[in-house]
């Protein structure tokens, strides 16, 4: 595959959210605003991408039996580093997301990337394949979280968008309202992509 | 006929059509409303023809959409629009029953597959979805007469451990309470009940296990210990009676074998009653149905009759 190719099928044909429905409980629970989706998603991606390299590298020393345990220490190194950064120099964003920036470690969608991906591919490939799929899973969380946050509170990277007459329909920041945004999108995005193939 | 007509099954027909029964459903639904907007005024009509114009227009814009066919004349989105205005107090600002329609037609009843294939009462759903939105909306309720003084539903007065201010039991009955615009009139939905029972479009089992599990419930487990509730006058307060004959009946979300409806109708009575006595919400009638709904796919498997002539295997 070239490099162009992983990279999109991060993206599109491979979208953990839309596509491979992977990652859900991050998903549900972050996306009550737009910034918080975007924070998530790129704090995924730094995580996605240094473990695809350092598992890729790794991948012929590491024995095929204790590979998972492997795995998770070296995408918890770079979660920590992730946590520790985003708490020093994005204070709120660090409060706001809470538990789940831990969380990323035990996140399927790296575990699955390390997998299927990493340890089967040379050190350049993976660390596309990570850009890909994490660039895909930031944008599908926007999307989500500024739908949720349009509906849900009537603004919009916390700036107010709709009229002040709007009145916010509360379900939009509940789990509930992210179930129901989840099922529509993907709905709508297979039927459209379904129809290209 | 002196024709011999040779055809796969099923030989045996029926005249009744889909159009026919919502059409029943539809004509034991006028006494409520009639009761409505004599309680409440013209407001209550208003909601009522919004709520039902909107609910028809998303269903013939969803079935274009989808390029299914147009079956509006089967008059069940007439019902499902009759069902979300009487669902909403009268105070409701009108913008309310068109986003309740769009949500239970477009969501609940399309996107599942259309008639017949959802998963959960329509009406009942948006409702739930509406009251998590617009709590407060969904909440302000007016006493019946010209004057729309605010005041508190009879279920808001007994979970407020007031001790009086209780409209009579015969108040209840007729209607002259507070509450969402179909549901105060026990005596219109029990007149349009009977209409339904005597056409055969409902049968007697879900509503009198649902509503005879409520008075049971709420008499025992009353408030000064044991056997001290007020199990009839339960019955005629909140959305129990519009509940019980309109919408744990819906034929697509409620278990077709004998013995699963009167398990749907104790289910939702436990339910209903626990939620009324021990929960947050004043009236668990919405939730008690929606769970029901969810597992009646599993109340119909557990309950299939066995086939004439069937025999238990040799243990």
């Amino acid at each position: 595959m070239k490099l162009r190719e992983i990279f999109t099928n991060g993206i599109f044909k491979e979208n953990p959210i839309f596509k491979l429905v992977i990652g859900m409980c991050p998903t549900i629970a972050v996306t009550t605003a737009a910034i918080n989706g975007i924070g998530m998603g790129l704090a995924t991606t730094f995580v996605l991408i240094c473990s695809n390299l350092v598992i890729s590298l790794l991948k012929d020393f590491i024995p095929s039996k204790i590979r998972i345990p492997s795995y998770i220490v070296i995408i918890a190194t770079f979660v920590t580093i992730v946590g520790m950064v985003m708490e020093a120099y994005l204070p709120d964003l660090y409060d706001s997301l809470g538990i789940f920036i831990p969380l990323i470690v035990v996140n399927c969608i790296i575990l699955a990337r390390a997998e299927t991906f990493a340890s089967k591919n040379p050190p350049i490939p993976s660390i596309v394949d990570g850009l890909g799929i994490g660039l895909g899973f930031t944008l599908s969380l926007t999307i989500l979280g500024s739908i949720r946050e349009l509906l849900g509170a009537g603004t919009l990277f916390n700036m107010q968008v709709m009229p002040n007459s709007y009145e916010p329909a509360l379900i939009m920041i509940l789990p509930a309202g992210a179930f129901i945004t989840l099922g529509l999108l993907t709905g709508l995005i297979n039927k459209f992509t379904t129809k290209m193939d | 006929m002196n024709q011999l007509i040779v055809s796969s099954s099923p030989h045996i027909n029926s005249d009744e059509t889909i159009a026919k029964i919502m059409r029943d459903v539809v004509i034991a639904l006028i006494p409520a409303g009639i009761a409505a907007i004599y309680f409440f005024g013209s407001r209550a009509l208003l909601i009522i023809v919004v709520s039902v114009i909107s609910a028809v227009l998303t269903e013939w814009f969803m079935q274009k959409l989808y390029k299914k066919p147009i079956t509006l004349d089967d008059w069940s989105a007439v019902v499902t629009g009759i069902l979300i205005a009487y669902n909403m107090p009268p105070t409701v600002p009108l913008w309310l029953p068109i986003v309740g329609s769009v949500i239970a037609i477009a969501i609940i009843k399309q996107s599942f597959g259309g008639l017949g294939q959802n998963f959960m009462n329509p009406a009942l759903g948006a409702r739930a979805i509406l009251l998590a939105c617009w709590p407060v909306r969904m909440t302000t309720w007016v006493a019946p007469g010209p004057d729309a003084i605010s005041t508190a539903t009879p279920l808001e007065l007994l979970n407020g451990n007031m001790q009086e201010g209780f409209p009579t039991i015969w108040d209840a009955f007729i209607g002259n309470i507070g509450g969402c615009i179909g549901e105060t009139s026990a005596f219109a939905l029990i007149l349009g009940a009977i209409y339904l029972l005597y056409r055969d479009v409902i049968n007697w089992r879900i509503p009198v296990s649902y509503l005879g599990t409520v008075a049971l419930f709420t008499w025992i487990f009353g408030k000064d210990g044991f056997f001290t509730g007020n199990g009839i006058y339960n019955l005629f307060i909140g959305g129990l009676m519009l509940g019980a004959f309109y919408m744990a009946t819906d034929y697509a979300t409620s278990p077709v074998t004998p013995k699963g409806q009167l398990i749907m109708g104790f289910g939702c009575g436990i339910i209903t009653s626990i939620i009324r006595l021990y929960g947050g919400y004043p009236d668990g009638v919405t939730y008690a149905i929606l769970i029901m709904n969810i597992v009646t796919p599993l109340i119909d498997r557990y309950t299939i009759p066995s086939i004439y002539g069937e025999v238990e295997r040799n243990v």
